[in-house]
């Protein structure tokens, strides 16, 4: 059922995946730590690997964008990918497509924002483009940014969704990591899915138009069905990963997966390549009978509401980490949502938000076991403080 | 023929219309149209109607040239190019000013799209403010005259000759007041592989102030002025030049539009004018027009 | 009406929006004097003067906003544009 092994760079796993759904238009622009997936792509392209494929070098990440909106208008399957800047620059263009619905695919290598400016790893880039009405999927490791491009196109693509969708992977952390990964093999892919041919597209024997203007009496319509696509993918999302497991017997989670969740009494939430180094902690504090689990975040949009609901219910206290976070509230976005989504139930969880590993600081495990303390103090004598930085330098400021 | 569909919402008088008529008129029912935001795209697709009876796709502002890239890219990839003509069909602000780094890329690409840019000289879907476009001492919302001003401080961005310094095949500069002409022009770029470039010079009845009837005559006073230089650009050499018999003084121009009226009634106005006639002379040397 | 996925319209649907309403002059066709040219038909911003198979003209009132710009580039003045009586 599975493949072999090959040692590869995450970039390269990706770009390959890339490859094998078979895109028609790829369209992007060079920026730290994207560069390797676009350069792997053109390397294919160079060597005549991607049929039916066209592959557009831009002058900037808003054309990349762009470009993808009027290929995939005409029923393209489109790519890109980029990170940080290039996404920032890309925001009003990410409100259109979704607003025409048009199911583009693009890999986000997450990267810190500037000023000052960094190159490193968090996950504030996309995390700030969260209402733009992307589908935002977050990676553990290459493998699985891999196969969530193929699971992000099946999404995507579905005729009951029709929205666009980042897969999200750690800049650097999984980007420019070698690790051995099964690539993902055609014939499989082929049957797991199925080519792009969507209802509409811009065809002179069929004339239609594309991106009208809705005045006040269509506009919340449009906005309404758009949320309605959102509320779909949260299945669809689901099924995209189990149809995966059965085809490529592999399965990260659905919308959300889980580590020794069980019996946890600290919850521990995080999302992409940190996920790895809790799941190291959590077992040796298992060790020492400490009762922590975690929910990997794997859908950032659509939120899994539902599904935190369901598996935080038996938990004591919730600690979410983020690579990101809110100015003005002090918050990162996981904190703020999975507290949002406790409200008006009849779960009464304290909640506790740690912001760490900006702009690529390295989070050790032991940042994790001394979140991990916090939480069981909150757990004794209830919540202090309720957000704050886990790996801050005082000594700096 | 696939003319815009009547019921757009376009001024009385309107020159996108007109322009967009003429465009379409030339390039036939095989193409698909791209236009950013601004009048054009405004006035025929107010949801659930559209103008359009060809395929036609609007984004954003400052993108036409980038769409109209992915939409020649991806009829290629798919095997649908066949004889379909991919043309994007924008305003002067949608081209020179926020669209210029987008068509810059689609032409320096050497992208197989022929883009039209139709000129009104002002952003007019927003009420009538100073683009790159606007000429030399122009009255708009955002350059009006004043005690310290004659109007827009700067002479016309010379788009056209950017163009061509990209090295497009073929750039012409026309003027809706010749339709014939126009229509020759676009014909003429869509059928020429590579990016071409057709700038229209297009009088607004409602940014520069005259009466809706005028549109036509207006456009032609340019031309006869020497104020707008009409000609073909092919691989760079200038291989066309419309000849403006004994050309008309720039005031027989200037004085049948609002945005110029002040130049008549200001102290100092006839100083001013004197230099909007040395940018026509100019124009009569540079191209030959004589 | 029901919204279309991603807003996508059919094409030629604004001859819904019938313009005419907006005209405060109209057009007074001259067939004595006109000469077929065909100019005011390519001019028209509404495409609302249609040519018959003879060459001559009709006008579609239901469009037509009564710009004058027929009336203004006709080379033999067989267009005169007259107050519309509402």
């Amino acid at each position: 059922m599975t493949g072999k092994m090959t040692v590869v760079e995450g970039s390269y796993a990706v770009a390959h995946a890339v490859k094998i759904c078979r895109p028609n238009v790829i369209s992007a622009y060079p920026i730290t730590p994207q560069t390797h997936i676009v350069e792997d792509l053109s390397q294919f392209m160079a060597d005549g690997e991607i049929p039916n494929c066209e592959y557009i070098n831009v002058e900037s990440e808003f054309s990349a964008i762009s470009t993808l909106v009027g290929a995939s208008a005409v029923g393209a399957r489109t790519y890109s990918s980029t990170t940080s800047q290039g996404l920032e620059l890309m925001h009003e263009v990410l409100f259109n497509v979704s607003g025409m619905r048009l199911p583009i695919v693009m890999t986000v290598a997450n990267r810190a924002v500037s000023a000052p400016i960094n190159i490193w790893n968090d996950h504030q880039d996309s995390i700030s483009q969260r209402d733009t009405g992307w589908m935002q999927l977050y990676a553990e490791d290459p493998q699985e940014a891999a196969d969530m491009t193929a699971q992000a196109y099946r999404v995507a693509e579905d005729k009951d969704i029709m929205l666009p969708a980042m897969v999200c992977m750690d800049g650097f952390i999984l980007s420019h990591v070698y690790e051995p990964v099964i690539l993902l093999e055609q014939e499989l892919t082929d049957e797991y899915l199925p080519g792009f041919e969507p209802e509409h597209i811009l065809d002179p024997a069929k004339p239609k138009t594309f991106g009208a203007f809705a005045d006040p009496s269509t506009y919340t319509e449009f906005r309404y069905l758009q949320q309605k696509g959102m509320d779909a993918a949260l299945e669809k999302i689901e099924n995209a990963a189990d149809d995966f497991n059965k085809i490529f017997g592999r399965y990260y989670g659905g919308l959300i997966d889980t580590y020794e969740a069980e019996d946890a009494e600290i919850l521990l939430f995080a999302m992409g390549s940190v996920v790895g180094t809790i799941k190291d902690v959590i077992d040796r504090a298992r060790t020492e009978g400490v009762k922590v689990g975690l929910v990997k975040v794997r859908a950032f949009r659509p939120f899994p509401v539902e599904a935190i609901r369901k598996v935080v219910k038996d938990a004591s206290v919730i600690v979410t980490l983020d690579k990101n976070i809110s100015l003005g509230l002090n918050e990162g976005a996981l904190c703020t949502e999975v507290k949002s989504c406790l409200y008006n139930t009849d779960i009464n969880i304290p909640v506790i938000g740690f912001l760490l590993g900006h702009g690529g600081r390295d989070i050790p495990r032991r940042n994790i076991r001394m979140i991990i303390d916090k939480a069981k103090q909150v757990i004794r004598s209830g919540v202090t403080i309720e957000s704050e930085y886990a790996d801050l330098r005082g000594e700096l400021i | 023929m696939s003319r815009l569909a009547p019921g757009h919402r376009g001024c009385a008088g309107c020159c996108d219309a007109m322009a967009a008529n003429f465009v379409l008129e030339a390039i036939g029912d095989d193409a698909i149209v791209i236009n950013p935001t601004g009048c054009l795209e405004v006035m025929t697709t107010p949801y659930p109607e559209s103008a359009w009876e060809v395929p036609w796709i609007h984004s954003l502002f400052e993108n036409a040239a980038a769409v109209a890239t992915g939409v020649e890219a991806a009829l290629r990839a798919l095997g649908r190019k066949g004889d379909t003509k991919v043309v994007a069909m924008g305003g002067d602000g949608g081209t020179l000013d926020i669209g210029m780094q987008a068509i810059s890329g689609a032409f320096e690409r050497g992208d197989d799209i022929t883009y039209v840019c139709i000129d009104n000289e002002a952003y007019m879907n927003t009420g009538v403010q100073r683009s790159g476009a606007t000429p030399f001492n122009a009255s708009t919302t955002t350059s009006p005259p004043g005690s310290q001003s004659f109007g827009n401080p700067r002479p016309k961005k010379n788009m056209p000759a950017i163009m061509a310094a990209h090295g497009s095949p073929y750039v012409a500069t026309t003027s809706i007041s010749y339709p014939k002409e126009m229509m020759r022009k676009v014909k003429k770029a869509v059928g020429i592989e590579g990016p071409t470039y057709i700038h229209a010079h297009a009088p607004c009845t409602t940014g520069w102030r005259f009466d809706t009837s005028k549109t036509v005559e207006i456009g032609k006073l340019a031309v006869e002025t020497a104020l707008w230089p009409m000609y073909e650009q092919e691989e760079g050499e200038i291989t066309k030049v419309r000849k403006v018999k004994q050309p008309k003084p720039v005031e027989d121009y200037l004085k049948a539009q609002g945005r110029f009226k002040h130049l008549f009634t200001m102290e100092g106005g006839d100083e001013a004018i004197a230099k909007i006639q040395a940018i026509a002379d100019w124009n009569i040397k540079h191209y030959g027009l004589e | 009406m029901k919204i279309t996925i991603g807003g996508v319209v059919e094409p030629g649907t604004t001859r819904a929006n019938k313009t005419g309403g907006w005209r405060n002059f109209k057009p007074l066709y001259h067939k004595d004097k006109c000469i077929k040219c065909g100019l005011c038909s390519m001019l028209c911003p509404d495409s609302s003067v249609h040519e018959q198979e003879d060459k001559y003209v009709i006008f579609d009132f239901d469009f037509c906003k009564g710009c004058g710009i027929c009336a203004n580039e006709c080379p033999k003045d067989a267009i005169e544009m007259v107050l519309e009586e509402k």
